[in-house]
């Protein structure tokens, strides 16, 4: 039984090893052995959306358009163009929307601006409702009969303590 | 009274927010190039690889860029409505065959029938990048000058052929 389960072991090993090596010969095709252009192309390719699985960048996509992107990048960095370029040369083909940061635009007014709207107005209701209630309590008078049985009420409770 | 009120009609505001984000298409993005030149190209035609196809050659007529593939299976699904519109209207429909082999493209052609004046070779994708293809099947309209003004992105519909794309077409040419 032992042995038995040691070689199923082995065999989901082999399989779950062997699904990782497909996995990475899928993903990234050509990487260039220059660690440095590497990390740049990581960092320009994570402020690019890909457009096939919108919720992701194209740094973390395997996406079939998102490695011909990430191709893309690579070879106007080593071309020596900068990131804002490459930025706008995206943007100029799959409109804003390909940037996972979104621009501050007429369009996304409400985006960047809406939560601090949204607090200000928690805000203003927040002091409303708190100078609303002092006025009210100032206001509300009692007579000599409510403050004896308040009194008494209140004994009662810390007697019992 | 109002302390009911209040709550309920928030509560409709906000009803009819998550029901106009529910009708919106998240993935059909505002492309950036309506009303902009058709970025340039020069590509081998499909079957006649010792020719090329710039849309240069198209100046002056209005005309229909189609991006499909035949590894694309929405492609197949309009494929229909592409072979009808190339038989009812005059409208040069030109294929942009994206990240294909041309032996499998021919074949696809041979096999759904060629609803297309030529189809231009993008085997690589380099084209379709410039296009901003993002989600095969992609149709283009380009006016007389070179100006693109519509975009459909995935399968074209019968709805959209007809109620969009063919009226644009008529509006553009006359």
């Amino acid at each position: 039984m032992k042995r038995f389960s040691i070689l199923v072991t082995a065999l989901l090993l082999s399989f779950a090893i062997s699904g990782i090596g497909f996995a990475q010969s899928n993903a990234a095709p050509s990487v260039s052995d220059n660690p440095a252009l590497e990390k740049r192309v990581l960092e320009v390719s994570n402020e690019l959306r890909c457009l096939v699985c919108q919720n992701q960048t194209i740094a973390d996509s395997n996406a079939d358009l998102a490695v011909d992107l990430k191709n893309q990048v690579r070879q106007q960095l080593s071309e020596g163009r900068s990131k804002q370029e490459i930025l706008k040369y995206m943007t100029e083909r799959y409109g804003d929307f390909v940037l996972y940061k979104p621009p501050f635009n007429a369009a996304t007014l409400m985006l960047w601006l809406g939560p601090f709207l949204l607090m200000l107005l928690g805000l203003i209701v927040l002091v409303r409702q708190i100078k609303q209630r002092k006025q009210e309590l100032s206001k509300e008078t009692f007579s000599a009969q409510e403050i004896e049985r308040a009194r008494q009420l209140l004994d009662r409770k810390l007697g019992n303590q | 009274m109002r302390r009911y009120l209040i709550p309920f009609v928030i509560f409709l505001v906000l009803l009819i927010f998550l029901g106009i984000g529910l009708q919106l298409k998240p993935r059909e993005v505002p492309s950036p190039f309506i009303g902009k030149s058709a970025p340039m190209f020069n590509l081998p035609v499909l079957g006649k690889e010792q020719t090329s196809f710039s849309p240069d050659q198209m100046k002056g007529q209005v005309w229909v860029l189609n991006v499909w593939a035949s590894w694309c299976a929405a492609c197949r699904d309009e494929h229909p409505l592409l072979v009808d519109f190339a038989k009812t209207q005059s409208t040069p429909l030109i294929g942009l065959d994206y990240k294909d082999k041309p032996e499998a493209a021919r074949a696809w052609l041979k096999q759904f029938g060629d609803p297309y004046q030529l189809s231009v070779s993008d085997i690589k994708g380099q084209v379709g990048i410039d296009y901003g293809v993002y989600g095969v099947p992609e149709t283009f309209v380009i006016d007389r000058s070179g100006v693109i003004r519509l975009k459909h992105i995935g399968p074209l519909t019968k709805d959209a052929l007809e109620k969009k794309i063919i009226p644009l077409i008529a509006n553009l040419q006359s």
